[in-house]
């Protein structure tokens, strides 16, 4: 018993702490008028996350700190932000594995609204998905479930993962400079049903996005497929969807 | 809830447009660079390679000599249509990625069909008039390929 004892600090000093310096970028619409960077320090374990080292500014530093959270465990997508220049969730990076040697920038997604401190209006980003019809559109009406094969189920499983978290959107440079494109994120969305054995809607869907602004406009430049944090290969999602606009079917 | 009492949720989309360029320029960017790696590659070859003399042997009388052949006007004129209208239109994407003052876009745009014109015109011109001996002009003028007239 003693000798469990006595080795509990020599456990607990194993735990390595260490300071980290955050560079947020701050944005308060009632007082500034161009975004400021403010430097803070936190204390932090291996295992804290982006979003850790932001809770602890807002708790105990600077409560006037405004960023969206709500699960916190990378399925909701609200904590997307642009860390050290890219786009991740707050909640599934860990500070660690940043460069701490260096300031950890932190700042809002790009191509939005920006509204207070890491908040953007995500209406626009929405507009577009909605335009999609991201939705099942089916005449027949079964008394039990539509049946599908595990292959047909397969065809579009990597576009089911999306939580429209907007690291994508706001990841593509066409989007920076022209808010019209569907972006990414619309187009996944678009991609998942589309390719949906039970769906009957691909021809509208597909039609949709044969726009000016629609999968024409991507440049293949591959960010918005770094970018996700659900691993989604939006680029090769987009890529199939302008193959299936020239088929004139999925 | 079942499926009965749901009605669709929205009324059928209407198409707007008959055709969308947008569709046929990115495929022409696909299909004509393609076509042109093929020219490009053999008008290089046959320039720099095939022929004994390398870069250095490539004067007014080999352009004369080539477009002589119908076979190589027909080939630089379609290597000068399809890299022109390639290489404008991926102008024409840029300016419509980077420019975002609708005015400034416009006056860019105007300009970059008016340039590709001028000079898919003047070139086709060049390839088809071409004449390298033509008659009427002073003998010392001319190259010294030519016949005495």
């Amino acid at each position: 018993m003693s000798t469990v004892l006595e080795e509990r600090p020599a456990a607990a000093d194993a735990i390595q702490k260490f300071t980290a310096t955050l560079m947020i970028r701050r944005f308060d619409p009632d007082v500034d008028t161009e975004p400021r960077w403010q430097e803070f320090s936190v204390e932090m374990l291996p295992t804290d996350r982006v979003l850790d080292a932001l809770h602890q500014i807002k708790w105990e530093q600077d409560g006037s700190l405004t960023f969206r959270r709500s699960c916190a465990h990378g399925v909701c997508g609200s904590d997307a932000m642009r860390i050290n220049g890219r786009n991740r969730l707050a909640c599934k990076t860990l500070m660690k594995d940043l460069d701490i040697e260096k300031p950890v920038y932190v700042e809002a997604i790009k191509g939005l609204p920006l509204e207070k401190d890491l908040v953007v209006n995500m209406e626009p980003f929405f507009a577009s998905f909605r335009e999609v019809q991201p939705f099942l559109q089916a005449s027949s009406k079964p008394d039990k479930e539509r049946l599908q094969s595990v292959e047909q189920r397969a065809r579009f499983d990597d576009t089911t993962k999306c939580i429209l978290c907007a690291a994508c959107t706001s990841s593509c440079p066409v989007f920076w400079t022209d808010g019209q494109y569907f972006g990414p994120a619309a187009i996944v969305n678009a991609h998942r049903f589309i390719f949906d054995s039970r769906d009957e809607a691909s021809e509208v869907r597909l039609d949709i996005l044969n726009d000016k602004e629609g999968v024409w406009r991507c440049r293949t430049t591959f960010n918005c497929t770094e970018a996700c944090p659900r691993g989604i290969q939006v680029t090769q999602a987009i890529a199939e969807v302008k193959a299936a606009v020239l088929r004139g079917r999925p | 809830m079942t499926t009965e009492t749901v009605e669709a949720p929205r009324s059928a989309r209407v198409s707007r447009r008959s055709t969308n360029w947008e569709k046929w320029a990115w495929l022409y960017m696909r299909g004509s660079g393609v076509l042109l790696i093929v020219l490009i590659f053999g008008h290089l070859f046959t320039n720099l390679i095939a022929d004994e003399g390398g870069v250095k042997a490539v004067d007014f009388a080999f352009v004369a000599g080539k477009w002589a052949s119908p076979f190589w006007q027909i080939w630089d004129t379609l290597m000068l249509w399809l890299a022109l209208i390639h290489g404008s239109n991926g102008m024409r994407t840029i300016v419509n990625d980077y420019v975002s003052n609708s005015t400034l876009r416009r006056i860019m745009l105007v300009a970059l069909l008016a340039s590709s014109i001028v000079l898919i015109v003047l070139g086709t011109l060049v390839i088809y008039t071409f004449d390298p001996c033509p008659s009427g002009a002073l003998q010392s003028q001319l190259p010294s390929f030519c016949p005495a007239q």
